[in-house]
């Protein structure tokens, strides 16, 4: 291997790593310790590690080289990969970024990491993101804040900020994220990477930590479509152990990375482009986009999803009902943290939970407490579940009509640390054109599609029908392989 | 004013599967603390749920035995709570779509035959175990129990009566014992017992404000309670005072309910449909599968004895009233096709001996098959019915057959005329006072002479036999 490509070994996706691995140029040895060495480097500024496994990673390294030696080379043998801190890595620490977890070590493998490992994939450590999921800045983690590649002065996005960071700065070859409300997409957005949330059901949520069961969805965050494919292709498919995973044949997704948008209807869904706030910056990327899109072949019909107002509500009560729920196990009686001394039974509760958890996981817990009481059950939960219902319709409605959904992934740039902290109903409103796929349940994209004026990262959400997340890889490639913005890195 | 008690009971089953209903761990009683647990049953974080099918083939038996209509889609709801026997902070339950309602049990009370709804049947996994140190202010949780599955049975309020209230506890525990889906010990929980009562003017249609009783912890105290409790609140109205809405634990030492004045009272549990589980569809071929799969039931199976072995209701009842021991029975009946006899032994001679040694039909030291060579022997008069007994008690001690025991110690019975003949002739030659005294009217000598002869032969001598002989030779 020429010696500069080797100084940048952390720099390559995992399809040219892999082939340099597969013609034997570079050991996973090699790559492991550069990106482990960038990590050591570079991440004091950005923070996107909560945990590195060093040692773990360099086995896991060895033993990947030892199946490459045998012939056995798979797709992700040997990749050095970020796993965001709330999908559980058997005997490692998984905290999601709570100090109530803080000491918690899982005895078991979540389903994707039992599917990597056999993959021979690499785990280098655990990622920053808000606590417990709930947020979208990570500015929420009960351990520290991860800054943006792109600007260290602004937040990466979230939840999964440490995924998109580390792989926007090269500090890994690809992650894993989860999606709930947007949770991948906005920060592979702010970040300039690629992030899927694949559809509810695609990928099992054995092992990931719950927010809200019903809208979770892990998924790759990656240096390129290419990469998103590959991930994909081995994490998806039914797992016995998550009853909401779906029996379904999972497709080779490199399949989709093939030329040619000609004949594809792209809708324009109306009511996201009639929402206010939409950053000029933001507004003529998008159409920019939508243009590329025209010269590869795609037309444009505009269709409607007539309850997108309804997203930010009815999301914002399905999600904390569920959350408080799903929260509720983080009591100190058997595992993480357990105030010291308490008096009595409620007492430990009490003063378990105050501590222990950050204050947006505390709200998140009120609002669903108090939206399932006796008395109010039908008007919050009851009629969100409803009106999502009618969501799902809108997005059976628009896909009769085209193929895809065009949209922006955030209404703005990433924005400064700090900025909306003070306003949690604020920072709820930029998620509304990502809640809307986690409600219905549809994949999304979100790809780089080009840079604000003062050089900050613009993502294009792409959603697609049920179970088509090759059409979004399809037509996410074109895009890419057209305009090339994910090339561009972020100088630090 | 005459007062109706109107009286409606919760049953939680436990469903005697191998594994608990939403993990492969053992369901298996009485394992040292916290080995019966896995990631899923613990509560960890990013575990899931999935549904163990034997569960839901069980409650469809009951279903279906009790007559419910089955939902073509029931769904599990979390009911939160907080509690450090409950790993999750709620438990698994189904809330708004159980999986069967719409049934009815028939019971019978003082010749009465009574009719009571069944308002629901459905699933939900066990919470664990709180044990409490006796040294230290200390509680040890164990989540052995954490999953095992369950079964709730809701009545309608149609209970009149704490006799009607255990007579229809019985029938439920009898059809769960049929149905071979749960083991029916109170005293060891698998079945609990909650009850709610009220009181109302006789007459009137309105229900009265109602208690819950719980700590029901057996067939005995179900009763007592009720009995308390309904005298409790008689008194209460009599006086012109209200009854209050509470919850009530019975507590069998002072023989009387407290209520808890616990916070429980004031619970809400939030209940929501569960999002790790899917709704459960059931399909009709497999509700017709279960139904064709069904045993035969407590009520069939007394029918059929009082038809089939010409028994009398009481006897059918009786030998019905568990499976084990109906299957017993039919096992004897078999060897030796006559069910009055076979019938008398078990419930007067084989039950008594059974409970004096505290044991269940199935551990019964006489077998099927050895109480019926033991009938048999009598019907062909080698034994009499004295010495039948005392070979029963030999049988019960050593387990050997009727047949071994009789050849080991000689005790056929004396059949032979002449062989008789000639000890009733040396008996009379010996009493030649009571034999004037007989022929002079003394009748009830009789009974002196054939002790005689039963004497001289240890027993052995068939009494008909004895007795002709003796008439003849005395001049009857
Ligand atoms: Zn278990």
């Amino acid at each position: 291997m020429k010696r500069e490509t080797k100084m940048k070994l952390y720099a390559l996706t995992i399809h040219e790593a892999h082939d340099l691995l597969k013609s034997r140029q570079i050991s996973s040895t090699e790559l492991t310790r550069a990106v482990l060495d960038h990590i050591e480097k570079i991440d004091d500024k950005i923070g996107a590690y909560l945990s590195v496994f060093e040692e773990n990673a360099m086995i896991q390294a060895r033993e990947a080289d030892h199946m490459i030696a045998r012939n056995e080379i798979q797709p992700l043998t040997g990749i050095p990969l970020s796993i965001k801190d709330l999908i559980c890595t058997k005997g490692l620490p998984t905290t999601c970024a709570s100090k109530i977890l803080e000491n918690f070590i899982p005895p078991y493998d979540a389903t994707v990491m039992s599917k990597l490992k056999n993959a021979g994939a690499v785990t280098l450590g655990k990622v920053n993101m808000d606590e417990f999921a709930m947020g979208s800045s990570t500015e929420n983690s009960g351990m520290h804040i991860t800054r943006n590649p792109w600007d260290i002065t602004r937040i990466p996005g979230g939840s999964s900020g440490g995924s998109a960071a580390s792989v926007a700065a090269d500090m890994c070859i690809g992650s894993l994220g989860s999606d709930t409300g947007g949770s991948i997409r906005q920060p592979a957005s702010h970040c300039s990477v690629v992030g899927m949330k694949p559809t509810y059901g695609r990928v099992s949520r054995y092992g990931l930590v719950a927010f809200a069961s019903s809208l979770d969805q892990i998924g790759p965050l990656t240096k390129d479509v290419t990469d998103c494919a590959l991930l994909m292709n081995v994490i998806s498919g039914y797992d016995p152990h998550d009853s909401t995973s779906v029996p379904k044949d999972v497709p080779d997704f490199r399949r989709s990375l093939e030329k040619g948008l000609k004949g594809l209807k792209i809708g324009l869904p109306k009511e996201y482009y009639m929402t206010e706030g939409l950053d000029p910056d933001v507004s003529a990327t998008i159409d920019n986009a939508a243009n590329t899109m025209k010269d590869l072949g795609a037309e444009f019909v505009e269709v409607s999803l007539p309850h997108t107002k309804y997203a930010v509500a009815v999301y914002y009560v399905i999600a904390p009902c569920e959350a408080s729920s799903n929260l509720a196990r983080y009591d100190g009686v058997r595992y993480g943290f357990r105030d010291k001394d308490p008096k009595d039974l409620m007492q430990m509760y009490r003063s378990t939970k105050s501590k222990g958890f950050g204050p947006e996981v505390q709200r998140r817990i009120i609002i669903g407490t108090y939206a399932l009481s006796a008395g109010y059950y039908d008007a919050y939960y009851g009629k969100a579940s409803q009106v999502r219902t009618l969501m799902i319709e809108d997005f059976k409605n628009a896909f009769q009509k085209c193929d895809v959904l065009l949209s922006p992934v955030t209404p703005s740039p990433a924005f400064k640390i700090g900025e909306k902290t003070d306003d949690p109903l604020n920072m709820y409103l930029s998620d509304i054109f990502t809640l809307s796929a986690n409600l219905a349940g549809v994949p999304g994209i979100s790809i780089p599609c080009g840079f604000s004026k003062n050089n900050l990262p613009i993502g294009l959400q792409l959603m697609g029908s049920h179970f088509n997340e090759e059409m979004l890889i399809k037509v996410a490639y074109n895009f890419e392989q057209a305009t090339m913005f994910h090339k561009k890195k972020p100088s630090l | 004013m005459e007062f109706e008690p109107v009286i409606g009971l919760e049953v939680h089953a436990q469903l005697k599967t191998q594994s608990k209903i939403f993990c492969s761990c053992s369901t298996a009683f009485g394992a040292p603390p916290n080995t019966h647990v896995c990631p899923v049953c613990l509560g960890m974080p990013g575990v899931l749920p999935v549904l163990n099918k034997k569960v839901v083939e069980y409650a469809l038996r009951m279903a279906v035995a009790t007559g419910c209509q089955v939902a073509e889609i029931s769904r599990f709801a979390r009911k939160n709570y907080f509690y450090p026997d409950l790993p999750k902070g709620y438990q698994i339950s189904q809330y708004e779509l159980p999986i069967a309602a719409f049934g009815e049990v028939e019971i019978e009370v003082n010749g009465t035959a009574i009719k009571i709804g069944i308002t629901r049947i459905h699933m939900e996994e066990d919470a664990g175990k709180l044990n409490h140190d006796p040294h230290r202010p200390m509680s040890h949780v164990d989540l052995n129990r954490t999953g095992v599955p369950l079964i709730e049975i809701v009545s309608e309020p149609d209970i009149r009566s704490p006799e009607e209230a255990g007579a229809y506890l019985k029938k439920l525990r009898s059809i769960l014992r049929y149905l071979e889906i749960c083991d029916g010990n109170m005293e060891e929980g698998s079945f609990r017992c909650d009850a709610n009562i009220s009181l109302r003017p006789k007459g009137d249609e309105k229900f009265g404000t109602r208690t819950e009783l719980k700590n029901l912890n057996s067939f005995k105290h179900v009763e007592k309670a009720i009995h308390y409790e309904i005298r409790r609140q008689q008194a209460i109205l009599e006086e012109g005072g209200q009854v209050i809405q509470e919850t009530r634990l019975w507590n069998p030492d002072s023989q009387k309910t407290y209520s808890m004045r616990d916070k429980e009272e004031a619970h809400d549990y939030r209940y929501f449909p569960d999002p790790d589980l899917l709704p459960l569809v059931i399909d009709k071929a497999w509700i017709d599968q279960v139904r064709n799969d069904l045993p035969e039931l407590p009520d069939e199976k007394t029918d059929r004895f009082i038809h089939q072995y010409s028994l009398p209701e009481q006897d059918a009842e009786r030998l019905t009233s568990s499976k084990e021991l109906a299957d017993y029975f039919e096992a004897c009946v078999t060897i030796f096709s006559e069910p009055k006899a076979v019938c008398n032994w078990i419930t007067g001679i084989l039950l008594g001996l059974l409970n004096a040694q505290g044991k269940t039909i199935e551990e019964s030291p006489v077998t099927a098959e050895n109480l019926a060579g033991l009938l048999k022997l009598v019907s062909e008069d080698v034994l009499s019915a004295k010495i039948a007994k005392a070979v029963f008690d030999e049988m019960a001690e050593t387990g050997k057959s009727a047949r071994q025991i009789v050849d080991e110690k000689g005790l056929v019975q004396v059949t032979d005329s002449s062989a008789i003949e000639a000890v009733v002739q040396k008996v009379i030659d010996a009493s030649p006072d009571e034999v004037v005294a007989y022929k002079g009217g003394k009748r009830k000598l009789i009974g002196f002479f054939v002790g005689q002869v039963m004497k001289e032969t240890s027993g052995k001598a068939n009494p008909g036999i004895v007795n002709k002989i003796l008439q003849d030779k005395l001049g009857g």
